[in-house]
């Protein structure tokens, strides 16, 4: 498992499928979740199979997590806080499925 | 729209020098910046680092918190958190931050980009559980999170440096698994005269080396035929080494070979490139002043070439007195005949690092079965069945097979595709090209784009 070297930064938590993460403030997302031993969280809109968290840069988009509903969101380049709310990228996402109504305007 | 003489891109080493030396000559300076504080990679998290954080990253990284002071204080407007999407020919820069889309009209870019790694393909490396080493040290700087379970994959001096920080953390890695082929420091060593010109940066990797190897952390060198074992997470790294054929368990593997420079935005404005095959990386054509062939359009820092943090604040300097004497101000030349000596300098240990840590061939030309496009899952067999068919470069394999189509656009497979394409057509990576690079350079909400330019919010229909 990861260590953390110092004690700096608040302890804040937050939610990834469910479950609560403990993190530190000034965390990005995907580092707290790396350092809660998460290291899956997305699936391959391809393949459908796990991914996570490459580069830690912004760069791969790789770690792409739904945040508070929001799909696509890079959980590196997220700050951690509290009370969030994150879950697993499953596969490709439904533009329309968190707009009300999206798909009937379409037809 | 606002409008700034200098928009600065980036608030890595060479941004934040570029942006302190505009202000010094008067100008006015936006800092444009992804992160939510300065420092680049390279000075990550520097300001908020304590003392305990600053001593296992090293003397260089603490050098990072004047510069970032000196930037603080220099009267730049800064936003950090702001992603660049578009620069139009006219330089008039879009960029999203805090929910919205902003413009701002530039007199002069500066872009300081810096480096992404090198992809290094190979079976396994989809996998959950291997990142780059790079992913590793931003671990360590911005959370202070190690992972002593961590296997080093690969080359160059960023690799070393890491596992060395590590092992002053007093979290050791498990393993380096070092991929330079035999022979290379045979070949490397006929730089040693003019690198010692730098004999600092020398010593300091000798240093990293030694820490490392004193720790006891295993070393296998010269090794070959590596792969990450395991179904869904990954298990173990397998190589042929010294004594033949290897395996490590961990779950936890960390790739490196090297970087290169990060090219989106001078794509982006179509300036002109090179193949550099000294770094075997694509690099802007720059003057003298780091201008690129788009007037107005400067490059500081590694996106103009790989030549580490020093050399950035150099190149930032001299992009800032570029952009400062085409606008009509006057530039000191001892400071800047002083600047390109240091950078000259520098540089010296450059060809030595190059010769030694060049791409394993194994990264540049994956087996067939690897795939190369993490995003699309394009294999490294289907973009050379695409090059036999006909397919000339980047931008054809794009159209055939959907390589650099995916959210990262290209990013990652960049330099392999354009590498496995001039393999199987038998000419250079310069003569096959680049992917052409679009906006958005990152994705952005729909509602951004609409809302872009309007004076006041429209109603609803």
């Amino acid at each position: 498992m990861p260590t953390r070297i110092d004690a700096a930064g608040e302890p804040i938590a937050f939610t990834f499928d469910g479950v609560r993460v403990e993190a530190r403030a000034g965390d990005s997302l995907a580092a707290a979740l790396l350092a809660a031993g998460i290291d899956t969280t997305r699936r391959s809109a391809v393949s459908g199979m796990a991914r996570g968290p490459y580069c830690m840069m912004g760069t791969c988009f790789e770690c792409l997590v739904v945040v508070d509903g929001v799909p696509n969101r890079q959980a590196c380049m997220v700050e951690a806080a509290d009370g969030l709310v994150v879950t697993t990228q499953d596969g490709a996402v439904d533009a329309f499925a968190h707009e009300d109504g999206g798909r009937e305007m379409l037809a | 729209m606002s409008a700034y003489d200098v928009v600065v891109i980036g608030a890595g080493p060479a941004g934040m020098a570029a942006a302190v030396e505009a202000r010094g000559a008067g100008l006015s300076v936006l800092v444009l910046d992804e992160a939510g504080a300065p420092g680049g990679q390279i000075w990550r998290g520097v300001e908020a680092a304590g003392p305990s954080r600053r001593g296992v990253l090293g003397g260089d990284f603490a050098k990072g918190a004047d510069l970032a002071a000196a930037f603080r204080a220099s009267g730049a407007d800064y936003r950090p958190r702001a992603t660049v999407w578009n620069i139009s020919p006219e330089k008039v820069v879009d960029y999203s931050a805090g929910g919205g889309s902003r413009q701002a009209a530039a007199g002069a870019v500066i872009v300081a980009t810096g480096a992404v790694e090198r992809p290094v393909p190979m079976a396994g490396w989809l996998l959950p559980g291997v990142t780059t080493a790079g992913a590793s040290q931003i671990l360590l700087k911005t959370s202070g999170i190690v992972e002593p379970d961590t296997v080093f994959v690969g080359s160059g001096p960023l690799l070393w440096l890491v596992a060395s920080q590590m092992v002053a953390a007093g979290v050791p890695p498990k393993a380096i698994v070092e991929t330079v082929p035999h022979g290379r420091l045979m070949a490397a060593a006929k730089h040693l005269p003019g690198a010692l010109k730098n004999a600092a940066a020398l010593a300091k990797g000798v240093r990293m080396m030694w820490a490392v190897k004193a720790a006891g952390v295993p070393v296998h060198t010269g090794v070959t035929d590596v792969a990450i074992a395991g179904a869904t997470h990954a298990e173990a790294v397998t190589f042929k080494g010294a004594d033949g054929a290897m395996r490590i368990e961990t779950r936890h593997v960390a790739l490196h070979m090297g970087v290169v420079p990060n090219p989106q935005i001078t794509r982006l404005l179509v300036c002109d490139h090179v193949f550099d095959t000294a770094q075997r990386a694509f690099v802007p054509v720059l003057d003298a002043d780091r201008m690129t062939s788009r007037a107005g359009v400067y490059v500081a820092g590694d996106g103009g070439g790989i030549l580490g943090a020093a050399a950035a604040v150099l190149t930032g300097r001299l992009a800032a007195m570029g952009a400062a004497e085409a606008a009509g101000r006057p530039v000191d030349e001892g400071a800047r005949g002083a600047v390109r000596a240091a950078l000259a300098k520098d540089a010296a240990v450059r060809p030595l690092l190059e010769t030694l840590y060049a791409p394993a061939e194994a990264a540049l030309a994956p087996a067939d079965d690897v795939v190369v496009c993490r995003c699309e899952e394009v294999t490294a067999g289907a973009i050379r069945h695409a090059a036999r068919l006909g397919a000339a470069g980047p931008n054809q394999v794009k159209s055939y097979l959907r390589a650099g189509m995916g959210p990262c656009q290209g990013r990652v497979c960049g330099m392999v595709v354009a590498e496995l394409i001039a393999a199987a057509r038998g000419v250079t990576p310069g003569d096959v090209g680049y992917y052409r690079i679009r906006p958005p350079l990152k994705p952005l909400p729909l509602s951004e784009l609409a809302e872009l330019g309007e004076a006041e919010p429209v109603a609803a229909q």
